[in-house]
């Protein structure tokens, strides 16, 4: 049903994305379908790589060590963004067609007020790519 | 400092993911075993995510309320104080922080031409964030787009006045009783303050942080420029007190440029629409930049900052071609290449930091001129140097220090030739007469189309204001994150709205002088930060591959 999945995640979260990368691997495994890891990290040193390339590193290690586990061929991406938490949602958007995913499989948070000014990065891309979206709550 | 050589770095890319790879092709990462964010604390309050730097942060915070509730509880007391060091501070060390702009100038200038120039920021093989038009737009926007709106009538006008009179504030003595004269000296002097000196100011802070964040990996705050000098120790208290002092002088050089910057657009808008002048107008002005700010930090650099700089340029360019056109075209013209000549015949003069016998002028001029633009240098070298990845050296410094210099240029000569036209050629004396902040709007006034120009003055003087505020408040944010652009939103959103509150709590309160002067004084720290910067600039640039 599913032939290439995307699976955004932040290498500075990990723990937080336990439950989403589970499902991602049961699901992975169950379409037999490709899996893209996709980062955006910025173009400044920040708390996993002092370089794009140090990051894009570690994001392929991440990937093949998620590939193992599940068995499914893996890709790894980290786009560089000059501001990533503001373009978050676009440069994810735009991997989804540049990678032609035509599922997503992301972690979110639990809804809150706060979401009526700043929506969870989640529900936003949901509503901007034709791909199918799966959200995992905490 | 200890670098990895070039072949160390390879064997680790072999190693797979522990290594640090150069960044875009080769480029000599500084060895150290900090890692940016170790210093943070992250937690959740209220539904908030925070990821901020412990001390950093919260010393920054209780000092910031501190100086608010001393400066408007004491105002009487606190008002002296800090005019009165400031005053000191560039009375006395005009020779200071005259020769450091000096050295600024020269070494941007000498790295343009020399082999230096080929290394690319981010690494041999980095591309470019921003087009060239989004990239300069921001320079500019955040550098001295609001100053050139109030300066660029009032100050050739002031000096050409001086001058002419021969009073003991004019540059170099002035040009009593000779027009002519006048006019090329006050155009000089104007030049001097708006031209290669302060964008060798920001191009010195903005180049030694790019380079040491894009190139040695180190966090993108103050800091990192003293590691050469410091080391390790840069992590520790030292490089706290310097990321504090850039804070302070970032946030207060904000909110108080936004508190006066309010009074003097609610002055614009009484004598144009008659709105009425008061502390109302200001309020809502604040706030309302305030908000198109915060949507702006929002939205973020590309989509919001950039964005918010492009459509300005756009207006100051329009604005800029209808004075030009509309004014004395000819004069205008051919006064662009007499007033850059006799800034090049008066540069020795002007620049020179002993021996001056007009103090008023090098003291009271230059050296407040300097020592602000050094205070708000932290803030806008930061913010260039976060959008300038992927330039050569030579290409940054050509965009930061040359092309903005002559726009200057442009833009003094068409405002300053066109007031200085009317007073001389037209015996029209409203400019100067009136209030600074309306010099610009009752020069407009004598043109056709008063309203749509004046207009588009009151709207690029208040998106100018937008742009600093947004702008600003991303740097605040990532130097109090330790370093991190990609800290949460939320605590963008806080910086941009504590600078509205403190402008509007200074400005119903009282202090806004007090505090500016306050942070001017910081011109004097940071011109020792400053030349500490040289000095890294070329270890580090030296140590880089040049492409």
């Amino acid at each position: 049903m599913f032939e290439r999945m995307m699976v955004p995640v932040d290498l500075a979260h990990i723990e937080t994305l336990k439950p989403a990368l589970q499902a991602a691997s049961d699901l992975a495994a169950h379409y037999s379908c490709e899996v893209h890891y996709v980062s955006v990290t910025a173009t400044v040193p920040g708390s996993v790589a002092r370089t794009p390339e140090e990051y894009q590193q570690k994001l392929e290690a991440f990937a093949r060590q998620q590939g193992e586990s599940h068995g499914q061929p893996v890709k790894a991406r980290a786009i560089t963004s000059p501001d990533p938490i503001a373009d978050l949602d676009d440069v994810l958007t735009q991997a989804i067609d540049d990678i032609g995913a035509d599922l997503v499989v992301m972690a979110t948070h639990l809804p809150a007020h706060l979401d009526a000014v700043m929506p969870s990065h989640g529900g936003k891309i949901a509503t901007n790519t034709t791909a199918s979206v799966f959200l995992i709550r905490p | 400092m200890t670098n990895h050589s070039q072949d160390e770095k390879a064997q680790e890319n072999n190693e797979g993911a522990e290594g640090i790879p150069a960044p875009d092709g080769a480029a000599n990462l500084i060895d150290t075993d900090y890692v940016i964010g170790q210093d943070n604390i992250t937690t959740r309050k209220m539904g908030v995510n925070l990821d901020l730097h412990g001390k950093v942060f919260t010393i920054s915070s209780l000092l910031i309320v501190f100086f608010v509730i001393i400066t408007l509880a004491l105002q009487n007391y606190v008002e002296p104080m800090f005019s009165g060091l400031r005053s000191w501070l560039t009375d006395n060390l005009s020779w200071f922080f005259l020769s450091a702009a000096n050295v600024f100038v020269v070494l941007t200038i000498a790295l343009i031409f020399s082999p230096l120039g080929r290394v690319r920021i981010g690494g041999a093989r980095a591309t470019p964030d921003f087009s060239y038009a989004g990239w300069f737009a921001m320079l500019f926007a955040a550098g001295m787009g609001i100053g050139l709106m109030f300066y660029g009538v009032s100050e050739p006008l002031t000096h050409f006045n001086t001058s002419l009179s021969g009073d003991s504030w004019a540059p170099l003595g002035g040009a009593a009783g000779d027009a002519d004269a006048a006019m090329a000296l006050s155009m000089a002097a104007t030049i001097f303050h708006w031209g290669l000196h302060p964008w060798a100011i920001y191009a010195t802070v903005a180049l030694a942080l790019a380079v040491f964040s894009f190139n040695k990996g180190l966090p993108l705050t103050m800091r990192s420029v003293f590691y050469p000098i410091l080391g390790e120790r840069v992590w520790g208290w030292w490089g706290h007190v310097i990321d504090i002092l850039a804070v302070f002088a970032t946030l207060f050089g904000l909110a108080t440029s936004l508190g006066i910057g309010a009074s003097q657009a609610a002055a614009g808008l009484s004598y144009l629409f008659d709105i009425p002048n008061n502390n109302i107008t200001m309020v809502f002005l604040i706030i309302g930049i305030t908000a198109v700010a915060l949507l702006s930090v929002v939205a973020g650099v590309d989509k919001g900052v950039q964005r918010l700089s492009q459509i300005n340029m756009v207006l100051a360019f329009l604005l800029l071609m209808f004075v030009i056109i509309v004014g004395p075209t000819l004069m205008i013209i051919t006064g662009f290449f007499e007033n850059l000549k006799a800034y090049v015949v008066n540069l020795p003069a002007l620049s020179n930091p002993f021996g001056r016998e007009d103090t008023n002028f090098s003291g009271g001029w230059t050296a407040f001129y300097w020592a602000w633009w050094i205070s708000w240098s932290p803030f806008v070298g930061m913010f260039i140097a976060r959008v300038s990845r992927g330039r050569s050296v030579r290409e940054f410094l050509i965009a930061v220090l040359l092309v903005p210099s002559a726009v200057s240029v442009l833009w003094m000569t068409s405002f300053g030739s066109t007031a200085i036209d009317q007073l001389v050629n037209g015996g029209f004396e409203g400019v100067k007469d009136a209030a600074l902040e309306l010099q610009l709007f009752v020069m407009l006034g004598q043109l056709p189309l008063t309203a749509i120009t004046s207009f588009i003055g009151i709207i690029l003087v208040m998106v100018f204001f937008i742009t600093s505020s947004d702008s600003g408040s991303l740097v605040i944010d990532s130097i109090t994150s330790g370093g991190k652009v990609d800290a949460p939103k939320p605590q963008r959103i806080f910086w941009a709205v504590i600078e509205g509150v403190i402008a509007i709590a200074l400005l119903l309160g009282g202090g806004l002088i007090a505090l500016q002067a306050a942070v001017i004084s910081t011109g004097l720290p940071f011109t020792l930060v400053l030349l500490a910067a040289c000095y890294a600039i070329v270890r580090g640039l030296m140590s880089e591959p040049r492409g």
